[in-house]
């Protein structure tokens, strides 16, 4: 099937058509976009990161006063409803952006560098870290979002980093603690190298030595360096020593700015942005191109958005990959013609956004670990999530039979333009009701495709 | 043609008789026996050491100066050299009753690079590499067992809950459905579907295994719990199928173990006692085998936790399974008996249980065991687990 570029500029690199919003029409004009949205300010804004950190602190204050106290069990049920609110503000963040190329790209560094809400205090905070860590560093290099990662108290909490001390540190022979691995490997196996990467255990163990220290000030506040939890001394990571005494932030951060730009990084990564955005077995030259693109500028994000843009094989079809539910929603909020004002309206009670996601198999803030969630098409277009499509298409079909008065037919023609099928053309001309016929657009192939 | 879609076919409140014309049509020849077997895989490492304590052995005290326990402070004594968790003592009665018992420093044949994800990918896969890479096939040990159960249908097994599990993956088909699905499909509706799907593989695959399912949950669950899960599988097993898999995340405790290790405990045995309840007397014909892609640190870390290890524990449960004794041959947590001065060393392969109980079960022959399902594994030594 020949779809035009413009068709798979919308699909494949964001999230849908949206009646009122322009479609870039190929590679150039995609690209374009991302600077623009880079200087725009970040739609959906979350209130208040300063006001969050004070309440989790009257939060701890409570707790060390009161223990569960009803005051404590209250504050810990609003910070919970809001930080639920805010989770679903991410999906209508990428429904409303004009830039969805832009926003596909947090959520994919957003799935990168996955972070996930295993107590109200990192459910609360977790919001903080797609606006903070990620954005301002999406046009950057590779290795200053590493560094805004790796010093993000939301990471340094998820991954137990702020609970590891240098065995023979002051901190840490005083309090009788020691080293806490977790950050270090998952920075090796997930957020460089790659698990089939060249290190090994020590490399683990030496990396953990050099990221103590790193951890956060009050709670959950601001990063901090605690030089008496740094173990003394210089570590050897992958064959190279850093750091020594006096300990001091900027030794891991060394690491970090090395490790963005080793050759292994750069394969790792080049191929899950070929897999995320392209296919599950992508070609290997585009892999190849956009390493390239890595080696050659440093890590710089930018060239490889380009890469990945200007190869052919990005702009083969079919589509083969599937859109995760987060993408899913998105696209229908989009074909919906959704705008930011819908946010507190009947839109959004009608979708449901915390539950849907979770019925759908995608839970906000709870991935299945810190690889994020799976890519494969067969991880998601199983017996138990395509009922779980069809359903959501089921609801979603009569919000908007309520809502507009468009015939079924030509909505399938707005939000799949040449994409549309023939076979799903009949079925949409063919169902009784007309809240039937948006479902069954909802839940064709090529709207759960990209 | 006519082409109808009722409210129901999204919403599905109720249920549809209707025969599906997308399901291959079944050939109810001889059923697979009445035994049963679940599949638990604890997603996150779950710390043998932690759970099943050798609180025996002195050498734990000193790898764990606060985390380890003594009978009646913290463990259980279930056999004078073992413990059992306080966080999992509503399961004592069912070790008393024989229904409980746990194999102990085993794990897969993977080795060193201690990631969940290569490990949980190979204990679902059931190859034996040590680095992680599967087998080419790519495909699930459970599902290639499957394939050699004389009488198998599609709905002989399922996987159970959101969760696509790889353990039930490959070219036997499977079930898979989730106690939150709510999709009921009248006839003429997965007719409308299926010319929806038209040319579509992977979505007309899902649509038949949706198709199969839709008429057999019963009340729809809010949401994924170790409890709601039994409950789905339980009534899977008291139907037609006879094996069943889930998952229970939660077991990657870097942190304030003994706290942490309370919500995954709980998802446990709240699953156990739900399939024991929900069985009914099929329980007695039932073997659970609970398994995770590691154990953990031997030595806790500097934060009242265990990072990746490597020899860790098993669960068994069931009517079927020889309980009340912990399986294995102990190495001990000596310097020199640890693996690579770090992990409990594994003295055994857990894939060889996983056989015995296929075998045990479903009476499947050991030649294709070592041969298709686990791929190098010696199935000399049965210790009857089942």
């Amino acid at each position: 099937m020949a779809v035009s570029k413009t068709t798979i500029a919308a699909i494949r690199f964001g999230y849908g058509f949206h009646r009122d919003q322009a479609a870039p029409s190929g590679p150039a004009a995609l690209f374009d976009t991302l600077a623009v949205a880079q200087r725009t300010p970040m739609p959906v804004p979350i209130a208040g990161l300063t006001e969050r950190r004070q309440r989790l602190d009257a939060l701890i204050a409570e707790r060390k006063s009161g223990g569960k106290s009803p005051e404590f069990q209250n504050m810990r049920k609003a910070m919970r409803r809001d930080a639920m609110r805010d989770a679903a503000q991410v999906v209508f963040r990428r429904a409303v952006s004009p830039h969805g190329f832009y926003e596909r790209l947090v959520a994919f560094w957003a799935d990168h560098f996955t972070i996930a809400g295993r107590n109200a205090g990192q459910l609360f905070i977790a919001p903080t870290f797609e606006p903070e860590a990620l954005r301002p560093h999406l046009m950057g290099s590779f290795g200053e979002m590493l560094s805004a990662v790796v010093q993000h108290p939301v990471m340094l909490s998820y991954l137990d980093q702020v609970s590891s001390f240098g065995p023979n540190s002051r901190a840490g022979k005083r309090r009788g603690k020691g080293l806490n691995e977790n950050l270090a490997r998952e920075v090796l196996e997930l957020h460089t190298l790659g698990v089939g990467g060249p290190y090994a255990q020590h490399d683990v163990r030496e990396l953990a030595e050099l990221l103590t220290g790193y951890g956060v000030h009050r709670g959950f506040g601001k990063f901090r360096f605690f030089q008496q939890r740094a173990e003394p001394g210089a570590e050897t990571v992958l064959g190279q020593s850093y750091g020594g005494d006096p300990a001091k932030a900027a030794h891991a951060l060394e690491f970090l700015q090395d490790v963005a730009v080793h050759e292994i990084t750069a394969r790792h990564i080049a191929s899950k942005l070929a897999v995320h955005f392209v296919a599950d077995q992508p070609d290997p030259d585009l892999v190849a191109h956009i390493a390239a693109a890595w080696r050659n500028s440093g890590g710089d994000l930018p060239s490889v958005y380009q890469a990945l843009l200007e190869h052919p094989a990005s702009w083969e079809m079919p589509f083969a990959k599937i859109r995760q539910p987060t993408g899913l929603v998105a696209a229908t909020m989009r074909a919906m013609g959704v705008t930011a004002q819908d946010l507190d309206g009947p839109l959004a009670r009608g979708l449901r956004l915390v539950r849907a996601l979770r019925d759908l198999g995608q839970p906000l803030l709870q991935p299945p670990g810190p690889d994020g969630w799976p890519e494969e098409a067969e991880a998601w277009i199983t017996p138990q999530g395509l009922a779980a499509r069809l359903s959501f298409a089921g609801k979603v079909g009569q919000l908007i039979a309520k809502r507009s008065d468009v015939d079924p037919r030509r909505f399938a023609d707005g939000v799949l333009r040449d994409a549309l099928r023939p076979e799903t053309g009949f079925a949409v001309g063919g169902a009784p009701d007309r809240w039937e016929g948006f479902a069954l657009v909802l839940a064709s192939p090529e709207f759960n495709r990209r | 043609m006519t082409i109808s879609l009722s409210r129901r076919a999204f919403l599905g409140s109720a249920c549809s008789a209707a025969a599906s014309p997308l399901v291959t049509p079944v050939v109810f020849a001889s059923a697979p026996g009445d035994n049963r077997l679940v599949v638990i895989i604890l997603r996150g490492g779950m710390d043998g050491l932690g759970v099943v304590q050798p609180y025996g052995d002195l050498g734990l005290r000193a790898l764990r100066p606060t985390l380890s326990r003594r009978p009646g402070d913290g463990v259980t004594d279930l056999d004078g050299f073992f413990g059992l968790h306080e966080s999992f003592s509503d399961l004592l009665p069912l070790w008393k009753a024989g229904e409980l018992g746990a194999v102990h420093a085993v794990s897969t044949p993977y080795r060193d690079k201690r990631s969940h994800f290569d490990g949980q990918d190979l204990l679902e896969n059931g190859g034996a590499s040590s680095d992680g890479q599967m087998t080419p096939a790519r495909d699930g040990w459970l599902n290639r067992a499957l394939s050699l159960i004389p009488g198998a249908r599609a709905d002989t097994a399922m996987a159970v809950g959101q969760d696509n599990l790889l353990l039930l993956s490959g070219d036997a088909p499977a079930g898979a459905w989730s106690p939150t699905n709510e999709l009921s499909l009248e006839e003429d509706e997965r007719r409308l579907l299926s010319l929806l799907y038209a040319g579509d593989p992977l979505f007309t695959r899902a649509l038949e295994g949706a198709a199969m399912l839709s008429d057999r949950s019963e009340g729809r669950a809010a949401r994924e719990t170790g409890k709601t899960l039994a409950q789905f599988t339980a009534d899977q097993l008291n139907g037609p199928s006879r094996i069943a898999a889930f998952s229970l995340g939660g077991w990657d405790t870097h942190k304030t173990q003994s706290n942490a290790l309370k919500r995954p405990a709980k998802q446990l045995t709240q699953a156990l006692l739900t399939l024991k309840s929900g069985l009914g007397r099929n329980w007695e014909r039932t073997a659970v085998i609970a398994i995770t892609e590691f154990g953990r640190t031997a030595r806790e870390n500097g934060s009242a936790g265990t990072d990746h290890g490597t020899g860790g524990a098993m669960l068994l449960a069931g009517g079927a399974v020889q309980g009340g004794k912990v399986f294995g041959q102990w190495p001990g947590l000596g310097q020199s008996d640890l693996y690579q001065n770090r992990d409990l060393l594994p003295t055994d392969d857990l894939r060889r249980y996983a056989a015995w109980a296929l075998a045990a079960q479903f009476g499947l022959r050991g030649s294709d065991l070592e041969r298709s399902v686990f791929p190098g594994v010696d199935l000399a030594g049965n210790p009857g687990i089942v």
